[in-house]
Order: structure tokens, then sequence, then C-alpha cells
């Protein structure tokens, strides 16, 4: 897990409420390129309207965000939409366009968004689906896949987009136990490829194995953060331990198979 | 206003709409059970000719169907029958069309069970149908027979072709007497839209106080 | 009696005609009536609060009002404040704002039965919303709404019989025509109501084959 010191992404003193319940009670941390951050924490502590907070699905009431010293927040529409192209997004649902096959689902924004042509959309489709290990799925729409090959699709279809910074939104938690590797093992492959990612997940493993560093989001604050082997092994904050001992005991220590 | 002057015989023109609504719907129930029974229940012939009223009385329009009746096929047989009888014959003819749709749906969503369960204790298929399947049945048609109120009520306009002196009609008559069409055609349309949002709450209050708990899917 | 020289001199050169009309009012009120029903569907779903507002006001008179007042309003009683329309004119205006709004609530149910999800991926992506709306909903919701549209499009080839009352003469004007003037309801009514009787379980054959040919993998799953 190699990262050089380049700062990509800044998360300010984050503060979001919905019907008057404080959900992100001002978080900050710093993304440097090429590092994996793992977000863990208990249900409804506002993990996903974190990453929702940063490519901007989602406002935050206080706060902001700065992707290579350009701020992301507070901006019009159009300007947001430029900087979602390099903020990509795997959500736990897929969010698949069931209308469209594999390959159209993946260069749709190539050609709506970036304007490209046809014939290069589908090029550089057909080789994102080949990095996740579906080409020869390009023509199967999302009914015919399973949970797994589905969340590979839009996996790729992210990647697609060239962006600089990826967000996983507890990619795993909706699918059947025998197909999460499969899903683990692609997003092992982009971390070590050199891309900057922010995973919000249970599978301890994946994050024992792979995190340059956990962030631990309890209540809408960030208690605690740092190396795997420190937050596992020392950690400050006997919360902190406690849910550890949890996840692990309830998704298994073992790195999977991929 | 002209308007004020003309409400009392418009407010006439709203009882016999809804004397014809009603009246229409109720003899559109009244056939639609018995049929849909037969649709879901009967023999292969009976299912078939039942297929074709359907078909008849859901296919044609309205207007056609009005002009065939009245004009034609009453005064063939002899039948001397007044505008508003025939339309209350025509309306609810074409509603139990429509009707034996709506509770054909239900009584098939209702599955096989119900019926082998009655039969099972020693029900005739006449005796499990009237006690056990309409009462669900009927149950859970209430909210698609209710669409049948709204529909109705804007059709009922159309029997203004054939003379009968609702609403339209004598909005009609008023705007060609005072030459001021656009305020009466306005306040028809709005007693069309109150009727039929009245008659609606009434049908959800309806549907509130009949609803078997812990049936909705 | 009926006259065999009846039909072939008299009836069918008159229904031909208004067959025609008929035809005409359809195929003018049709797309422009489920075009104009997915604006007023949008609208009435993404709009902001005002448009959302008015289509809602929209959807409620149109649906609510008797079809035959719309027709009238626009023909008898637009002249009144200087808007002066032909019968035919007025009958397609008025197929399409009253179909248009039956559309609009199968479309509105249609958008809003798409998983929210699918906008969140688009704009994910950076599309806009309208793009997204564009390109990911409204091709999933128009496929959804086609059982409910294909049952307005049936209702307003049945419905074209209205155009008679705003003396626009279609299949049904011509046939009263011929029958009051010869007085032979029955007969003529009869073969109106045949043609008629084609004319739906046609459109709706064709429609169902629509339905079928736009369907994708996964689409049963869906409804």
């Amino acid at each position: 897990m190699k990262h050089e010191k380049e700062l990509l992404l800044q998360v300010k003193d984050i503060h979001k409420s919905f019907s008057g319940k404080e959900v992100l009670k001002g978080v900050s941390f710093d993304v440097y390129k090429g590092e994996t951050k793992v977000v863990i924490g208990p249900s409804g502590t506002g993990k996903s309207t974190l990453l929702r907070c940063i490519n901007q699905l989602t406002f935050p009431d206080k706060g902001t965000v700065w992707l290579r010293n350009q701020e992301v927040t507070h901006h019009n529409l159009k300007e947001i939409n430029h900087f979602r192209q390099k903020i990509g997004m795997v959500f736990q649902d897929f969010n698949l366009f069931d209308h469209l096959d594999a390959v159209r689902n993946v260069e749709i924004a190539l050609i709506k968004v970036k304007g490209m042509k046809k014939e290069e959309a589908r090029g550089k489709a057909i080789f994102e689906l080949k990095r996740v290990g579906l080409e020869r799925k390009a023509m199967f729409y999302p009914a015919q896949l399973s949970g797994g090959q589905k969340q590979r699709v839009s996996i790729a279809r992210a990647l697609a987009m060239d962006p600089e910074v990826m967000l996983f939104d507890e990619p795993t938690s909706a699918l059947d136990p025998e197909l999460i590797g499969e899903v683990l093992g692609v997003m092992q492959k982009l971390a070590r490829e050199g891309m900057t990612m922010i995973v919000v997940t249970h599978e301890m493993g994946f994050a024992r194995s792979v995190a340059d560093e956990i962030i631990f989001l309890e209540r809408g604050k960030l208690l605690e953060s740092g190396p795997p082997e420190k937050l596992f092994q020392n950690p400050k904050y006997e919360r902190t331990k406690k849910f550890l001992f949890k996840l692990t005991e309830l998704y298994g220590d073992v790195n999977r198979k991929k | 206003m002209v308007i004020y002057q003309a409400l009392p015989y418009l407010l006439q023109g709203i009882v016999t709409t809804l004397s014809l609504v009603l009246s229409a719907m109720i003899l559109g129930f009244i056939i639609g059970v018995p049929l849909s029974v037969g649709q879901v229940y009967g023999s292969k012939w009976v299912k078939k000719s039942i297929g074709i009223y359907v078909w008849f009385f859901r296919g044609l329009p309205i207007l056609v169907l009005l002009f065939l009746f009245y004009y034609g096929l009453f005064s063939m047989i002899g039948l001397n029958l007044s505008a508003f009888i025939s339309a209350v014959l025509v309306l609810g003819l074409r509603s139990s069309a429509y009707q034996t749709q709506i509770f054909r749906g239900s009584m098939q969503s209702l599955g096989q069970g119900q019926l082998l369960a009655a039969q099972s204790l020693g029900m005739s298929k006449g005796k499990a149908i009237w006690n056990i399947i309409l009462p669900q049945a009927l149950r859970i048609s209430i909210p698609g027979w209710s669409n049948e109120y709204p529909a109705m009520l804007t059709e009922s306009a159309v029997t203004y072709a054939i003379g009968v002196m609702e609403v339209l009609t004598r909005g009609n008559f008023i705007a060609s007497r005072t030459y001021r069409p656009m305020p009466i055609y306005l306040t028809c349309a709005l007693i069309f839209i109150l009727l039929s949002y009245i008659g609606m709450k009434l049908l959800h209050m309806l549907e509130e106080k009949v609803r078997i708990p812990g049936f909705e899917e | 009696m009926i006259n065999f020289e009846f039909f072939l001199e008299i009836l069918f050169p008159s229904l031909i005609e208004g067959f025609i009309m008929t035809a005409k009012l359809v195929f003018w009120s049709i797309p422009i009536g489920l075009v104009m029903g997915i604006v007023v569907a949008v609208g009435r779903v993404y709009g902001n609060t005002l448009i959302s507002f008015f289509s809602k006001l929209y959807i409620i008179f149109f649906r609510g009002t008797p079809l035959l007042i719309q027709l009238f309003i626009l023909y008898y009683g637009f002249p009144s404040i200087g808007i002066y329309l032909s019968p035919f004119t007025s009958a397609v205006i008025g197929f399409v704002l009253c179909s248009s709004a039956y559309h609009a609530e199968y479309i509105r149910g249609a958008i809003q039965s798409v998983k929210s999800g699918q906008l969140l991926a688009a704009q994910a992506l950076g599309m806009s919303k309208l793009s997204a709306v564009w390109n990911i909903i409204l091709p999933q919701a128009l496929r959804r709404a086609i059982p409910g549209c294909s049952n307005e499009i049936i209702y307003l080839i049945k419905y074209s019989s209205l155009a008679y009352m705003v003396t626009c003469i279609e299949l049904t004007g011509a046939g009263k025509i011929v029958a009051s003037r010869y007085f032979t309801y029955t007969e003529v009514f009869l073969v109106v109501g045949a043609i008629y009787l084609a004319i739906v379980s046609l459109a709706t054959k064709v429609l169902n084959i629509l339905e079928e040919r736009l369907s994708f993998p996964g689409w049963e799953n869906k409804r």
C-alpha cells in the first residue's frame, strides 16, 4: 500500500441534520493520493450521508469539501456535475440502469456527460468491464446478472469516468455471502493499482488487509482514526475496541478468497 | 350575475345527473356480479358469451351505444322509453361490462384455496361462492369500483346527445339564451369537479368502514 | 326493409368520409396528447413548487370534468372571448388536453415506481437532472406506463365520436346524418358499431405487440 504524500481530498467540519436530528457533527479528515480509507461505525451514524456530502448528492449544512485545493461545496449545479465526474461512487444497491445492458450502463455517462463518440466510449467501456472481469457479460441486462456481477458492473461504470477518487458505500452489504469475495477482490486490485478510495464497510478482513487508515465514526463524530494495526491492537477508546471485536465476530477475521 | 340566476336551474340538473350515475352504477353492479361469477366459474361456453358481451359494450363509444339503443333498437322492439331511462339502461349495461372485469380480477386474486376449502367442508359450489368468495371479492373490489364513479360522472354528460336534462344539457340551454357561454360552462365544469370530489370522499369513507383488518397485501 | 342499394350508394360513401375524419382526428390527437402527457407528468414530479402545482390543477381539471364540456368551452365558449376555432381544431385541442391529463397520471405513477437509486447513480456520474430524467428515468417509466397509456389511447379512439357534438363530422356523425335522414338508425349504427369494434380490436392488438417489442429482460419482474 504505497501512498505518495499528495493531498487529494479534504473534508472539513461537515455537519448535517435530517428533520431536526443531527447526523454528522463536525467530521474532518484528509485523504492522500493512492490511499485507501475505510470508514466503520454503527448503523445510522451517518456514514452514507458523509459519502454523499463528498460528491454533493447531499448538501452539508456546514463545512466544506476540497478536491485538489478546489472547493467542491457551494457551487451551482453545472459545476457540481463537473466535480462529480472526478468522484466515482458505488452504491450498496448497485443502482444499475435496468433498461440498459452492462456495456451500455458503463458507456452511457461517457457519451452523455463527457460527450465521447460512440465507438470510443464502447472501447473504454469494454476495457473497464475487462478490468473487473466481466467482458463476457457485456451484453447481459442487470436482471440477468448475479448480485456480485451487478456490483462489479457498477464499479466499472464509475471507473470509466477516470475519477480521482472512488467512494464505496457498503458495496457488499446487499450481497449473498458467496458473492462478496468477487467484489472485494476487484476492490483490492484497484487499491493495488493505486486508486484513491474511501470505503464504508463492515468487512473487517478487507479493512485490515487493504486499508491505509481506518476511521471510526460514532454518533456523527469521528471518534478515532489510524492505521489498521493500531486500531485493532491498540485503540484509544474502549468503544472502538468493543465495536471492532463485535464486527470481527460477525464478519470474520480471515482474508476473503478472491 | 348570470350564474346566480342560472344556478337553481342548473342545480336541478345535479339531481338528474346523480340519479343517472347512481342508477347506472347499481344496474351495472346487479348485472356485473353474476356475469363475473360466470366468467370465473362458468363453463367454456358461458365464459365465451360473457366475453363477447364485455367486448361489445367496452368496444363501442358511448355515443354510438346511445344512438343505437335510443333511436334504433328500442323503437324497433316497440319500446317507448324516455331518454333518461334509456340512458340509465345503456350506461348501466356498459358499466356492467367494466364492473365484470373488476370483480373478475378480485375473485381471481383470491386464488383457488378459498373455494377448495369451502367445498371440502361440504358446501356446494354455489353456496361457497355466495358465502365465502363474494363477501371477500366485493370488499377487495371497492377501490376499483370507486373509480367507476368519476368515470361514470364525466360520461353522463354525453347523454346530452339524446336530450337527457342533466347538468350540461341545462347549461347549454341557458348559454344559448343568455349568450354568455363561458361563465356557464365553467360553472358546469366546477359542479362536476365538486360532485366528483364529494363522491370520492364518501366512497373512501365507505371503504374504511368495510375494511377487513390485516387483509391488505 | 333494408335495401342493399342503400348500403352501397348512400351509407358507405358517407361512412368512408366519416372514417377518414376519425382517422385524422386520431392521428393528430394521439401523439400530441401523449407528448403533452409526458411534459405534464415530468412537470408534476420534477418541477418546482409552482410548476408542480399547476400540473396538479391541470390534471384535476381535465380528468374531473366531462370531455364534452371541454369541447363546448373550446368551440362554443371561446368565440365569446374572441378566439375562433374550427370544429376540427377544437376537437383535436380538446382530445389532446383531456387525454394528456390521463396519460400524465399513468406516467407519473410509472416515474415514481422507478427506483430512486437510479437517479442518484446517474447524478453521481455527473449527469444533470434533466439528462438523467431523459436518458434513465423516462425510458423505464414510459415502458411501465404502456398498459395505462394504451388504455387511454383506446379510449381516445372511442371518444373521438364526440367531435360530432362540435359539428366535426366523423364516423359517428356521418352515421347519424344518414340515419336520421332515412330513419334507419338500427342498421346504420350496427354497421358503425362494427367498424368501431374492428378499429378498437386492431388497435389493442397493435399496442400489445408494441409492448412486447419494447420490453427488456427483467421487465416482467418490475411490474
